[in-house]
C-alpha cells in the first residue's frame, strides 16, 4: 500500500475518472463496496440453498416417508425414487444449519453490511487494508465451495448436526459420513480466517479512518454494532478453529482430543464450541439490531430514544456473552452451583436486550412513522425478536431447559432469534441500501406483497413448533410417525410444512423483486430515505473513493425533525451557522 | 512532509487509536492469534487435569536439552529482530539488513531444529495418536517406566500445539524473507519502517506463545 494519505488522495480523484480493469471493478476488486456486493450475491445464494433443504426436511416430516414431488431427480445415495433415506436426513439438517449460520446470516450480516457500510458511515475513502479485505471474500467463496463439495462425495455431506458434537462427528462409524465430516472441518477453518481478516480489517477501519468530527457517539448504531461485533468475531472464531482442527486431527492423523477411551475428553468439544457458540449468537443478532436502530429511527422521524443506552447495552450484550455458554450444556452434565451461575448470567443479557427494545418503542412512540418497506421489516424484526426473547428465557432457566432440551422449542426459538430477528432485519436492510448499491429503488408494492406473506406464513410455520416442542417432539428426528406419543401431533406438522412451503415460495417474489429492480428499478437519488448518515450525502451508487472530499461532521446520525432546519432530517456534515469546525489535531499526532 | 505522514495515524481523520494502521492491524490480529493458542492450550490444561493418570515426567519421551537449545535460538532472534529495528530506525541500513538476516537465520534453524526433533520422536514411536505399537517407547510405557494411559493425548496435545507453532514460526520467517527482499531493495528508511516494526510484533508475539509452549509442554 502507499501511504495512507496519498491513498485518500488518490481514491478520491479516482471517483471521477475509473481506470480499472474490467476483473480490478468487478472480480478480483479491492473496492469495499463491491466486496460488499460480492459478499451479497454468495450468502443469498446459500440462503436459497440452506432453505431448499430446510424444504426437503419439511416435507419428509409433513409427509413421511411419500416420495419428494420432482425428488427422482436426487440419485439414489440421498433419494431412492424420491424417498428421503435417513442417512441423507442427516445431511439435510446438518447442512441447513451450516449452510444458514455460517454460509448465509453471518456473510450477510458481517460481511455484506460491515463491508458496504463502516467506510461509507464513518466518512473514510475505503478499509484501512483493501486488500485484505479482497481476500477475506474470495478465501471465504473458497469456504463455501468446499462445504458444497460434501454433496459430492462419498459418503455424502456431514450429518453430525451443525455443532458436530463428539464423540458422534469422530468416526464415520457413528455419523456414518467420512470425508463430507472431514471437509466440513476443513471449510470452516477456512471461513474463520476470511472472518478473521474481515474483522480486524473493520477494527482498525472504525478505531482509525473515522471523518473529522466523527466522534465515537456520533457514530451510527449500525456501526458500533458492526464494531463490536467484529471483535466477538476477532476473539470467538480463533476458539471454533482451534477446536475443529482438534476434530479434524482426530477424525484423519489419529489423535485423541475427544474419545474417551484414549483419554480425551467429549464434553471438551462442547466446552470450546460453545466458548464459541454463544458469541456467535450475538455475532448474529448485534449487527441486525444497529441497523434496525438506524431504520427505525428513520422510519419515525426522530432521534433514536436513548442512544447512550443503545450503545452500552451492544457492549454489555457483547460482554455477557462470553460467560454464558454453559447454558447449553444444562443436559451435558455440569455442577449445579455452575449450572445456576449460568443460569443467572443468561437472566442478565434479557436486560440490555430489554433496554434496546424499549429504545425502539420509544423512538416509535408519537413519531410521524412512515411505513416505508425496510420499516416494515424492522418493526417486525423488533416484534419477533420479543417473542425470541422470551423463549430465551425460558430457556435460560435450567429447570425448564431440562424439560424441553432437544425438543423443537429450541428449534422454534432459534428460528425466532435468527428468522424472525437477524433475517427481517436483513431484509430491512437490504431494501434499505439497495439504492446505495445498486443506484436503483426496490418495487416498494412487491416488497409490501413479500413483507405480508412472509411475516404471516413465517409465523404459521415456527409459532406452532413452541407447542411440538412442548409436547416432546425431538429435534433433528426423521419420522415423527416412528412415536406413538407424536403420532398426535402429525396434523400440526403437516400444517408447519405447508406454510413452510408457503413461506419459500413467497421468497421467490423477493428474489425477482431484487433481480429485476437491478435493471429496471427506479433510479435512486442520492438521499432517498432523508437519512442523515453520510452515505446519504454522495450518489448512489457512490463513486471509487465514496467521497469527493473527506466530510466533516457535526452531530450524530438521529437528528430528524430538528427545529434548527425546515427540513425534517438534518445530515450529519451539514454545517449551521452555530457549528464550529472539528478541534484541529495536535500537531505531530 | 508526506514521508514523514505515513508513520502516523491516517490524514484527515478523527484521533483514533494513535498510531498508524498497519501497527493497529497487527495489534488487533495477535489478539486473534491469543484466543487460537488459547484454545489449544486451554484444550490441553483440560485434558492433563483430567487425564485417566499420571503424565510422563519432563525429559522422559521429550528431548529437553535439544529443545531449551532451540528456545534459547528464539530468544536470540527476538533480540536481533530488537536490533534491526532500533538500526533502522536510527538510518543505519547495513546493521539493518544483518540483524533481519540473524533474525531469518535463527528463526529457520528453530523450524530445522523442531523438525528433526519431530523426526527422532517419530523414530522412537512418539506419534500424535500415541506410541507406536512395537516401538521403543510402547515397550518403556509397558514396562511402567513412562505411563502408558495417557500416551495417547499426550501425543495429540503435543503435536498440535507445538506443530501450529511451528507453522506460525514458519509464516514469520516467509515474511521476513519478504521485509528481507525488500529491504534490499531500499524499501525501509528511518522515516519509513511500517513493515519492520509490523513483522517485528509478531516476531515478539511467537517467540513469547513458545516461552508458555516450552513450560508447559516440556518442563512441567
Amino acid at each position: 500500500m502507499a501511504t495512507t494519505a496519498a491513498t485518500v488522495d488518490q481514491l478520491s480523484h479516482a471517483g471521477h475518472v475509473d481506470t480499472r480493469s474490467f476483473l480490478r471493478k468487478y472480480i478480483f476488486s479491492t473496492d469495499h463496496k463491491t466486496i460488499g456486493i460480492q459478499f451479497l450475491i454468495m450468502s443469498l445464494v446459500f440462503l436459497a440453498l440452506g432453505g431448499t433443504l430446510a424444504m426437503m426436511m419439511r416435507w419428509q416430516l409433513g409427509f413421511p416417508g411419500r416420495p419428494i414431488p420432482g425428488g427422482s431427480v436426487l440419485p439414489e445415495t440421498m433419494a431412492p425414487g424420491g424417498v428421503l433415506l435417513p442417512e441423507f436426513y442427516n445431511s439435510l439438517v446438518t447442512m441447513h444449519g451450516t449452510f444458514m449460520v455460517f454460509f448465509a446470516i453471518m456473510p450477510l450480516l458481517v460481511g455484506v453490511f460491515g463491508n458496504f457500510l463502516i467506510p461509507l458511515k464513518i466518512g473514510a475513502p475505503d478499509m484501512a487494508f483493501p486488500r485484505i479485505n479482497m481476500a477475506s471474500f474470495w478465501v471465504a467463496a473458497s469456504a463455501g465451495i468446499i462445504m458444497l463439495a460434501g454433496f459430492l462425495v462419498e459418503g455424502g455431506a456431514a450429518g453430525a448436526g451443525w455443532t458436530s458434537y463428539a464423540p458422534l462427528s469422530e468416526t464415520a462409524e457413528y455419523s456414518g459420513v467420512s470425508l463430507g465430516q472431514q471437509l466440513w472441518c476443513v471449510s470452516l477453518i477456512v471461513l474463520g480466517l476470511s472472518s478473521i481478516l474481515g474483522a480486524l480489517n473493520y477494527i482498525t477501519t472504525v478505531i482509525n479512518m473515522r471523518a473529522p468530527g466523527m466522534t465515537w457517539f456520533r457514530l451510527p448504531l449500525s456501526i458500533w454494532a458492526l464494531f463490536i461485533t467484529a471483535i466477538l468475531v476477532l476473539l470467538a472464531i480463533p476458539i471454533l478453529s482451534g477446536a475443529v482442527i482438534m476434530l479434524l486431527f482426530d477424525q484423519t492423523i489419529g489423535t485423541h482430543f475427544f474419545q474417551p477411551a484414549a483419554g480425551g475428553q467429549v464434553l471438551l468439544w462442547q466446552h470450546l464450541f460453545w466458548f464459541f457458540g454463544h458469541p456467535e449468537v450475538y455475532i448474529l443478532i448485534l449487527p441486525a439490531m444497529g441497523m434496525a436502530s438506524d431504520i427505525i429511527a428513520n422510519g419515525s422521524r426522530k432521534p433514536i430514544f436513548g442512544y447512550e443506552s443503545m450503545v452500552f447495552a451492544i457492549i454489555g450484550i457483547g460482554f455477557l456473552g462470553w460467560v454464558v455458554w454453559g447454558h447449553h450444556m444444562f443436559q451435558s452434565g455440569m455442577n449445579p452451583t455452575l449450572g445456576q451461575t449460568f443460569m443467572i448470567s443468561t437472566l442478565f443479557i434479557a436486560v440490555p436486550s430489554a433496554i434496546k427494545v424499549f429504545n425502539w418503542l420509544g423512538t416509535m412512540w408519537r413519531g410521524t412513522l412512515h411505513f416505508h418497506v425496510p420499516m416494515m421489516h424492522a418493526v417486525a424484526f423488533v416484534a419477533m425478536f420479543v417473542i425470541g426473547g422470551l423463549s430465551g428465557v425460558f430457556m435460560a432457566s435450567t429447570p425448564f431447559d431440562i424439560y424441553i432440551h432437544d425438543t423443537y422449542f429450541i428449534v422454534a426459538h432459534i428460528h425466532y432469534v435468527l428468522f424472525g430477528g437477524s433475517l427481517f432485519a436483513l431484509f430491512a436492510s437490504i431494501t434499505y441500501w439497495y439504492p446505495k448499491m445498486f443506484g436503483r429503488m426496490m418495487s416498494p408494492f412487491w416488497g409490501k406483497v413479500h413483507f405480508w406473506l412472509t411475516l404471516v406464513f413465517y409465523n404459521c410455520v415456527f409459532f406452532p413448533m413452541h407447542q411440538l416442542g412442548l409436547h416432546g417432539h425431538m429435534r433433528r428426528i426423521y419420522d415423527p410417525t416412528q412415536y406413538d406419543f407424536l403420532k398426535p401431533l402429525q396434523p400440526l406438522n403437516e400444517f408447519i410444512s405447508i406454510a413452510a412451503f408457503l413461506l419459500f415460495a413467497s421468497q421467490a417474489i423477493f428474489a425477482l423483486n431484487f433481480i429485476l429492480s437491478w435493471f429496471f428499478g427506479a433510479k435512486a437519488e442520492a438521499n432517498p430515505w432523508k437519512d442523515n448518515a453520510l452515505e446519504w450525502t454522495v450518489s448512489s451508487p457512490p463513486p471509487h473513493g465514496n467521497f469527493p472530499e473527506t466530510p466533516t461532521v457535526y452531530r450524530g446520525p438521529y437528528e430528524y425533525s430538528s427545529p434548527e432546519v425546515s427540513e425534517d432530517y438534518l445530515p450529519q456534515n451539514k454545517r449551521l451557522p452555530t457549528d464550529r469546525a472539528p478541534a484541529p489535531q495536535p500537531a505531530g499526532h | 512532509m508526506a514521508h514523514v505522514a505515513v508513520m502516523e495515524p491516517p490524514a484527515a481523520a478523527e484521533r483514533g487509536a494513535g498510531v498508524y494502521n498497519e501497527k493497529l492491524g497487527m495489534w488487533v490480529f495477535l489478539g486473534s492469534e491469543i484466543m487460537f493458542f488459547t484454545a489449544l492450550i486451554g484444550g490441553y490444561i483440560i485434558l492433563r487435569v483430567g487425564a485417566p493418570g499420571p503424565w510422563a515426567l519432563p525429559g522422559k519421551v521429550l528431548n529437553v536439552p535439544v529443545t531449551a537449545f532451540n528456545t534459547f535460538l528464539l530468544i536470540c532472534s527476538s533480540v536481533s529482530m530488537v536490533k534491526a529495528y532500533a538500526s533502522v530506525v536510527d538510518g543505519d541500513q547495513q546493521k539493518f539488513k544483518m540483524w533481519l538476516l540473524i533474525t531469518i537465520i535463527c528463526g529457520a534453524s528453530f523450524v530445522g531444529v523442531q523438525a528433526y526433533e519431530y523426526t527422532h520422536l517419530i523414530e522412537h514411536g512418539f506419534l500424535p495418536s500415541g506410541y507406536r505399537e512395537g516401538s521403543e517407547l510402547a515397550e518403556k510405557a509397558a514396562q511402567g517406566l513412562i505411563p502408558a494411559a495417557t500416551g495417547g493425548i499426550y501425543g495429540s496435545t503435543f503435536y498440535t500445539m507445538t506443530g501450529f507453532h511451528g507453522f506460525h514460526v514458519t509464516c514469520g520467517v516467509v515474511s521476513m524473507i519478504w521485509v528481507y527482499v525488500k529491504a534490499l531493495r531500499g524499501g525501509y528508511s528511518a522515516t519509513d519502517y511500517r513493515g519492520v516494526e509490523v513483522i517485528g510484533l509478531y516476531w515478539h508475539f511467537v517467540d513469547l506463545v513458545w516461552i508458555i509452549l516450552f513450560t508447559v509442554v516440556y518442563l512441567v
